[in-house]
């Protein structure tokens, strides 16, 4: 009972952290129409700033608020400077461009911090575990993870569904013309959102961080999933990617917790021995083809095209 | 009807020729590296081309290409660890596994369009890839080794490096020369009639998916055969091989020669390699350099360099 | 009394909180040339696209020679003798003239599964494919690339692409649009002649060509229709006038 309580809060929280990364690129994708697999990298840099800067400092707020700030800064910057020329062109082109991105990235990031990787230890304000029932007891810093996702979470619907830059936001995920037509200054709504996005999964990259790891190629990873989620939940539509994330994070983890019980009931020790990881693995992109074949346009798509 | 002699053919010449002669050009320096370096561009020329044909011909994005050099070489690796060497089951096998994976995922993923076909071929190859790195048995994470090349009983010995080279050569050209043929086929109008425009061959009578999970099986399986080669050539087969990235090395390959160019992909792959052996042996830091060059190339180079040659020689 | 060639029935079709088909009830009979015309944002090229399988009505049903094909993709009901030409000018770009027609006329001539062969070469297909050409008018620019063809010539293209397939009934999506005076006289002579030949349905807006070639005409208002009739009919109809045709006298017979 402890252990599926465990494994269930515990795929909430990948889960949600998985929103976080997914948000930023559903909207991105939705908004501007442009495929951004550097999402990665800006995760990965979340991180790698969070580890300096916690370090400089000595306070993990204080490096983490300096962390999200550089990442959305290098996230305005590259919009600027680079990605905006991009916009319109054919998704290949995204692809590519932002592939090269990625191997620039990961070699920037082995020649100023080294090819080792990082740590960032847990905050000790937050290294105990809290007891949410009787007799069950939660790592705090997993808690807060939550939380904060869940509030951010919040503060997103909040923000797109009632303030105006949201409904520009709605409005462009639907009709891109449109809000050109409104005579909005459009360039500056994508630089906001596209820095939104990287602020996003730069929060992403940072709060698991003590948890998880700190190294070159991190982001790559995680990215497909994003991109799982984003294709489950329906491109540009925030409620799509939060439902699916949770969907996926709680699938992904209590698979991999109970799937190979599971297996050694039916099968032989070996045989379960040898299926199991990969079967786990493989749990994500079984649901993912699943959704294809009954809903190719997502749960819950956003725009009508 | 184009002329026949003009820029991109007499590169396309030069490049056949000059892989030609190359085991020669090695006899004579004593240089075996080079031959090592060939055999590895020929064999991801042939990866390259096969995704020509979905990607150039076809307007099929498939980002999840180097799955199939994995599955390949697994094919290959697998029969070899349980005692199967001969090539004659393991070529075969390899290609049947292929043209299976790329069945199921084409009818899966063909479901779907633009971007979203991308990404959903990128995952399925991530998947590959770890169901590869979850089987211990044949070395998981740490990939597995082939104590022996694949044996072809008395046709040719894949273990002497210029008859393996030869091998790879005729595969490589013979996959061309069959692309050639497909393109121009029946078959191969219709798929590039659907990647000029779907709606308009629905309209005339094509039902599109058909044709278009056909053209992916037929370049699913030539990707196969590149990786049973490459399996053989390194002598080792790892999930590495269908990491991502490498689907992307692909791609490039593809987009840097020219796609729905017949010898596009080799002269991307060569290029593509070549540069990537050259400047690391300039800087450790080639991937630097090698990120914003593919951005410069997507936002100045169209058509690649055959298209460019095309457009030279038109003047 | 013979099955119309074309019966549409209570056919609705919805986007979103917009009713953009209500209940649109029409039958076209063999042989004749029935067009269909309404005001802009009217729904006719909604309509067209349900009746080609490109679209999915919410309700009601469609017969083509009596047989129901509301639910069949657009592939087959090609096959069945449907044949398109669209609004906008839908074809392969990168193409040549007589390969658009060419591949037209391979779609209906089985599978395409042949792998080998050059499909170019196929005196068949070739063959069809000037024909059809001829018929146009575009024998000349058979082996342009239609990215280098006028939009009068795309338009005259459509038609012969449509023609390759040889069809029962043809649905033609505004043809004159955008054509000059000369290169609308000649489609109309054009679609005269072919009237003969073929059962066709016309959405068109330009009024001339309408009265000048039609047997009978239904007209489309927010997706109804709310008269259909021979032209006389529907010239006096004061509902149509009201609502389409203003009270303008624009109609001038064409001989």
């Amino acid at each position: 009972m402890l252990l599926v309580v465990e494994q269930i809060l515990n795929g909430l929280q990948f889960g949600l952290l998985l929103f976080l990364l997914a948000a930023g690129l559903t909207l991105v994708f939705g908004i501007m129409d442009f495929v951004n697999l550097a999402h990665g990298s800006l995760y990965m840099m979340g991180a790698y700033f969070a580890a300096t800067f916690v370090a400089w400092t000595g306070s993990f707020v204080l490096g983490a608020v300096l962390a999200l700030a550089a990442t959305l800064l290098l996230g305005i910057v590259l919009e600027y400077t680079a990605l905006r020329h991009l916009y319109g062109r054919d998704h290949l082109d995204h692809v590519l461009a932002t592939f090269g991105l990625i191997l620039f990235f990961n070699e920037a990031v082995r020649l100023i911090w080294g090819p080792a990787g990082l740590a960032l230890p847990l905050p000790s304000w937050l290294a105990f575990p809290v007891q949410i029932l009787p007799g069950i007891h939660y790592p705090a810093y997993r808690l807060a993870i939550i939380v904060v996702a869940l509030v951010v979470a919040l503060l997103l619907y909040l923000g797109v569904m009632r303030t105006r830059i949201g409904m520009l936001i709605r409005a462009g995920a639907s009709n891109r013309e449109m809000i050109g037509a409104l005579g909005i200054n459009i360039k500056l709504l994508y630089t906001l959102v596209f820095g939104l996005g990287a602020a996003l999964a730069g929060l992403a990259g940072l709060m698991q961080a003590p948890i998880l790891t700190v190294q070159i190629g991190m982001g790559e990873n995680i990215l497909i999933l994003a991109f799982v989620i984003i294709v489950i939940g329906g491109i540009g539509s925030i409620r799509g990617a939060f439902l699916a994330a949770i969907f996926v994070g709680l699938i992904d983890t209590l698979g991999r917790a109970f799937l190979p019980n599971l297996l050694r009931q039916i099968l032989s020790s070996a045989a379960a021995a040898t299926a199991a990881p990969a079967l786990s693995s493989m749990l994500i992109y079984l649901l993912m083809a699943i959704v294809l074949v009954v809903r190719p346009e997502g749960l819950f798509p956003a725009a009508r095209r | 009807m184009k002329a026949f002699v003009n820029a991109s053919n007499a590169v396309a010449a030069l490049v056949v020729a000059a892989l030609l002669l190359l085991p020669a050009y090695s006899a004579l320096t004593g240089n075996v590296f080079v031959l090592t370096l060939v055999t590895r561009i020929v064999i991801l020329a042939l990866a390259a081309a096969s995704l020509n044909l979905i990607m150039g011909y076809g307007g099929m994005v498939s980002f999840g290409h180097a799955a199939y050099l994995g599955i390949g070489g697994y094919a290959v690796g697998i029969l070899a660890q349980e005692g199967f060497g001969s090539g004659f089951l393991q070529f075969p096998a390899a290609l049947l596994a292929s043209a299976i994976y790329a069945l199921v995922i084409g009818a899966l993923s063909l479901r779907t369009r633009g971007v979203y076909f991308i990404m959903i071929t990128l995952a399925f190859a991530q998947m590959a890839y770890y169901v590869a790195s979850g089987l211990a048995r044949y070395g998981g994470d740490d990939g597995l080794t082939i104590y022996k090349r694949s044996d072809f009983a008395g046709l040719f010995n894949l273990s002497n490096r210029v008859q393996f080279y030869y091998l790879c050569l005729t595969c490589l050209l013979a996959t061309i020369w069959l692309i050639w043929r497909i393109v121009n086929s029946r078959f191969g109008l219709v798929v590039q009639g659907l990647r000029s425009n779907e709606q308009r061959m629905q309209a005339i009578g094509f039902p599109a998916r058909r044709y278009r999970l056909a053209c992916f099986v037929i370049a699913g399986t030539m990707c196969g055969l590149a990786g049973a080669l490459l399996a053989n050539n390194t002598d080792f087969v790892s999930p590495a091989v269908m990491y991502w990235t490498r689907s992307g090395d692909l791609m490039v390959m593809v987009i840097l020669g020219g796609m729905g160019s017949l010898f596009g992909p080799v002269v991307g792959a060569v290029v593509y390699l070549v540069l990537e052996e050259l400047l690391s042996e300039v800087t450790e830091y080639w991937a630097l350099i090698m990120g914003p060059l593919l951005l410069l190339i997507v936002l100045f180079g169209r058509g690649g360099i055959m298209g460019l040659l095309g457009r030279l020689s038109r003047g | 009394m013979a099955e119309p060639l074309l019966r549409v029935q209570n056919l609705v079709r919805r986007f979103g909180g917009i009713i953009a088909t209500d209940h649109v009830s029409l039958e076209v009979t063999r042989g004749e040339l029935h067009a269909i015309i309404g005001p802009n944002g009217a729904g006719k090229t909604t309509l067209i696209s349900q009746l080609t399988g490109h679209l999915v009505p919410h309700s009601g049903s469609i017969y083509l020679a009596g047989r129901d094909i509301t639910r069949l993709p657009a592939y087959r009901r090609s096959a069945l003798g449907l044949a398109r030409s669209f609004q906008i000018t839908s074809l392969l770009l990168d193409f040549t003239a007589a390969d658009n027609v060419a591949l037209a006329a391979q779609a209906h001539e089985g599978h395409s599964f042949y792998f080998f062969g050059n499909a170019r070469k196929e005196g068949g297909l070739r063959r069809t494919a000037h024909a059809a050409l001829g018929r146009v008018g575009l024998i000349e620019r058979a082996d342009t690339l239609v990215s280098k063809l006028s939009h009068g010539e795309q338009r005259e293209l459509e038609l012969a692409v449509a023609l390759a397939t040889r069809p029962q009934l043809l649905l033609l999506d505004e043809p004159m649009a955008g054509l000059g005076v000369t290169e609308s006289a000649r489609m109309v002579k054009l679609l005269r002649e072919l009237r003969k030949e073929v059962t066709i349905v016309l959405v068109e807006h330009d009024m001339e060509a309408v009265f000048a070639l039609a047997d009978r005409i239904s007209v489309l208002v927010y997706g109804r229709v709310i008269a259909s009739g021979s032209p006389s009919e529907i010239r006096s109809n004061d509902e149509v006038r009201r609502a389409y045709l203003g009270d303008q006298h624009v109609v001038v017979r064409h001989g």
